[in-house]
């Protein structure tokens, strides 16, 4: 029990000594912070191998909402599917805070950022263990904040604050449907707990809710279709899928080890985790399964073509985070929620490998983002390009690395769902191609032909070095994990190790077409033609590239534009908010508002004015007004005889 | 014998003497002079009163009145002095203090 606890405790209180002293640490905070986390990771990683023969268990930590039927405790509910992700967690977590002390080596909010990281991994940690959906929500909510209090590390610069809240507001929309949705849990179930949750599913499957009934209308729908579309609101936030998805590329402006670990490896994984821990309610849910399904795929595919044409390095790979993210989400919609996680576990490794690694490169370039401006790295950063190729490879799916086994399993689960599997497949493999494409094409033109980064802006020769030791171990580290973990989860069945919490979905007999081993060889063969393809366009020099963007601009643009995604958001929301909250402002608050309370002040100034001439200070003045009364009253007493 | 009206008529006359003076005088000695002349067209009626009605209680008034109206001019004056003394004026109009 106690080994447990100790997992999310250390980096708790990693964050309290950094975070309260940061003052005193003065550039020294990794000195608390790494070890911290790292004795977790430990603990995390024992824990983990002795899951595989030890029972699931269950720790009350605390016992904070007791109210009637309602039971919220905070526990840790350790069974396989949190062992893993607590595994992948603290690992890439680890590995980021030592790959921090090198990139913000001389940073001035230094120790604030690693107080910030290990409160990251607290919550995320927290997420991953919560036995209750209210836990889940406070964690889930506190990742968010920490991804707000990450991206907004340099806050002296506008593009930072903009991003920041963008990614906070979109995240509060996807985190509204997720609200309703635990009380709708907790209106049909009268429990937030899973444990309680899950086994009363099949008596909740014929219920209906009527969903206009506050418009007085009579229309209804399966409870249960509506609770599982309200949480997957929230997924669709946190995961980045459609159409809650432009804060994550905008939230490149963060810190880079904070985009490999926040918005590659674990907290943009928080909805597909959340999925598959709600597997019972999704499977019992067909309808908002669909939804979940074609989310995916759609979000796979658009991230997908939008990566292709983005200049900046960060942006391309956080594009290919909402592709994989969406390929995560495809599956689980079809029931392979064991396949889901298995990506997003590989995923976490190469994605943050490949982040890192990214880093790395702007790190040697002094900031440089864009990746026209680069080229010839290879020679210069020989270990980064290592690494990077050993990421590119496995984002690709190229046997043996670790993204060829989990996608090949999302596309060959896909296949096997019947017909809408299939179409889904399609997709699936077409992104594929894609995927594979675009990362060659980052790595052709960073690390191959002509040196472009002479020619900057910045008028002084550039010298591009490789970064120190803190930074490459990770990567290296990473590079060995994007290479065993496909083979390691496929060689130690991870899909059974799951098949306690994620049941396996069931094939659908009579699909008939193509064996497995087919479908894998399609799905290699499409990305061997992704990096062919991304060879001779961008391979060496040629004016093929130019020429296919002036040719086909009406498709290139879109995928510049990032399918307008912005441009129309803005019209939609952001303006109108402008334009309600100016009218507000200057019409209600400043004409209505300001106006009684101004007027209030005007009549009371405007009075005084006129009575101020009532008081002279003539004592002459006041003693005749006296005299007046005295002689009034006298008269009005002898005229009257009465007062 | 000089009958009651007489001497109420005077003090009347008296009074509105003096109170006139406080109201239109400027100089803050005649003022206060003209306080003196109020107190007294009091006294008179006073003793008138107590004479008409065969009553002490009013003459022993008077003495009180006169006691009280002694140390009121003494420390009137002492008042008006340091005001002089402040102002280097005796004109009521420029005793403003009271007006910010």
């Amino acid at each position: 029990m106690m080994p447990i606890l100790l997992i999310p405790l250390l980096p708790l209180l990693g964050f309290l000594i950094v975070g309260i002293f940061w003052p005193f640490f003065k550039g020294k905070g990794h000195l608390i912070a790494l070890p911290l986390v790292t004795i977790s990771w430990a603990i995390a990683t024992m824990e983990f191998f002795k899951s595989f023969t030890a029972p699931p268990s269950l720790t009350l930590v605390y016992d904070w909402i007791r109210s009637g039927n309602l039971d919220v405790g905070i526990s840790l509910q350790y069974d396989h599917l949190a062992a893993i992700m607590l595994f992948m967690v603290t690992t890439v977590a680890m590995l980021v805070h030592l790959y921090t002390i090198g990139y913000m080596h001389g940073d001035s909010g230094y120790d604030r950022f690693f107080a910030y990281i290990s409160l990251f991994t607290f919550s995320m940690i927290m997420l991953v263990l919560s036995d209750n959906l209210v836990e889940m929500f406070i964690f889930w909510e506190a990742v968010g904040l920490c991804s707000y209090l990450l991206i907004v590390h340099w806050y002296e610069r506008r593009p930072s604050w903009l991003a920041a809240n963008k990614a906070f507001i979109m995240n509060r929309v996807g985190d509204f449907g997720f609200l309703l949705g635990i009380f709708l849990i907790y209106d049909t179930f009268g429990s937030v707990r899973f444990a309680e949750i899950f086994p009363a599913m099949a008596s909740h499957l014929h219920e209906t809710v009527n969903i206009s009934a506050a418009f007085g209308g009579n229309w209804h729908v399966p409870v249960l279709d509506v609770i599982a579309l309200l949480l997957f609101l929230g997924a669709v936030g946190k995961s980045a899928q459609i159409p809650l998805h432009p804060w994550l590329p905008d939230a490149m402006e963060g810190p880079t080890p904070i985009s490999a670990l926040i918005h590659a490896a674990t907290m943009v994984t928080a909805g597909v985790f959340m999925i598959a821990r709600m597997n019972p309610l999704y499977n019992a849910a067909p309808f908002a399964l669909h939804v979940v399904a074609w989310t995916g795929a759609i979000t796979a595919i658009v991230a997908a073509t939008i990566a292709l044409t983005q200049p900046d390095i960060k942006k391309i790979v956080a594009y290919s985070t909402m592709s994989q993210l969406g390929y995560m989400v495809m599956v689980c919609g079809l029931g392979g929620y064991g396949a889901g996680i298995f990506h997003l576990l590989t995923h976490g490794a190469f994605k943050a490998l490949l982040f890192l690694g990214a880093g790395s490169v702007i790190h040697s370039l002094s900031g440089e983002q864009d990746v026209f401006r680069m080229g010839g790295l290879r020679k210069y950063i020989g270990l980064t390009f290592a690494t990077m190729l050993i990421g590119s490879l496995a984002l690709s799916g190229i046997p043996p690395f670790a993204g060829y086994y989990s996608k090949d399993l999302i596309l060959v689960t896909a296949y096997q769902q019947g017909p809408l599997g299939q179409m889904l497949w399609l997709i699936g493999v077409l992104t594929a191609a894609l995927t594979a494409f675009y990362t060659f094409r980052l790595l052709f033109l960073v690390f191959g032909g002509k040196e472009r980064f002479h020619s900057e802006a910045h008028g002084h020769a550039v010298h591009p070095h490789e970064s120190p030791l803190t930074m490459t171990i990770p990567l290296i580290v990473l590079a060995i994990g994007a290479i065993f973990a496909g083979w390691a989860g496929e060689h130690y069945g991870i899909l059974n190790y799951l098949a306690q919490e994620l049941p396996l979905p069931q094939v659908h007999e009579g699909a008939g077409g193509l064996s497995e081993n087919a479908l894998k060889g399609i799905s290699v063969a499409v990305g061997f033609l992704g990096i062919i393809g991304a060879w001779v366009l961008y391979g060496k020099e040629s004016a093929v590239p130019g020429a296919l963007a002036k040719n086909l601009s009406f498709f290139y643009r879109i995928s510049l534009h990032k399918w307008y995604f912005d441009e129309l958001y803005d019209a939609v929301f952001v303006r109108p908010s402008f334009i309600i909250g100016r009218l507000f402002w200057q019409e209600l608050d400043k004409g209505v508002i300001d106006g009684i309370v101004n007027g209030v002040g005007s009549f009371f100034r405007g009075s005084g004015v006129v009575m101020r001439k009532l008081q002279s200070g003539q004592i002459q003045n006041y003693a005749m007004v006296m005299g007046i009364g005295a002689f009034g009253l006298l008269a009005f007493y002898l005229v009257f005889n009465r007062l | 014998m000089v009958p009651l009206s007489w001497y109420v008529a005077l003090s009347a006359m008296m009074f509105v003497t003096g109170l006139v003076g406080v109201l239109i005088r400027r100089n803050i000695v005649v003022v206060l002079l003209c306080i003196e002349i109020m107190l007294n067209a009091v006294n008179i009626n006073f003793v008138a009163f107590s004479d008409y009605l065969h009553l002490i209680d009013g003459q022993i008034f008077v003495f009180f009145v006169i006691t009280v109206a002694a140390a009121e001019v003494a420390i009137g004056l002492g008042i008006i002095i340091s005001l002089f003394r402040l102002k280097e004026s005796v004109n009521m109009d420029d005793y403003n203090l009271l007006k910010l």
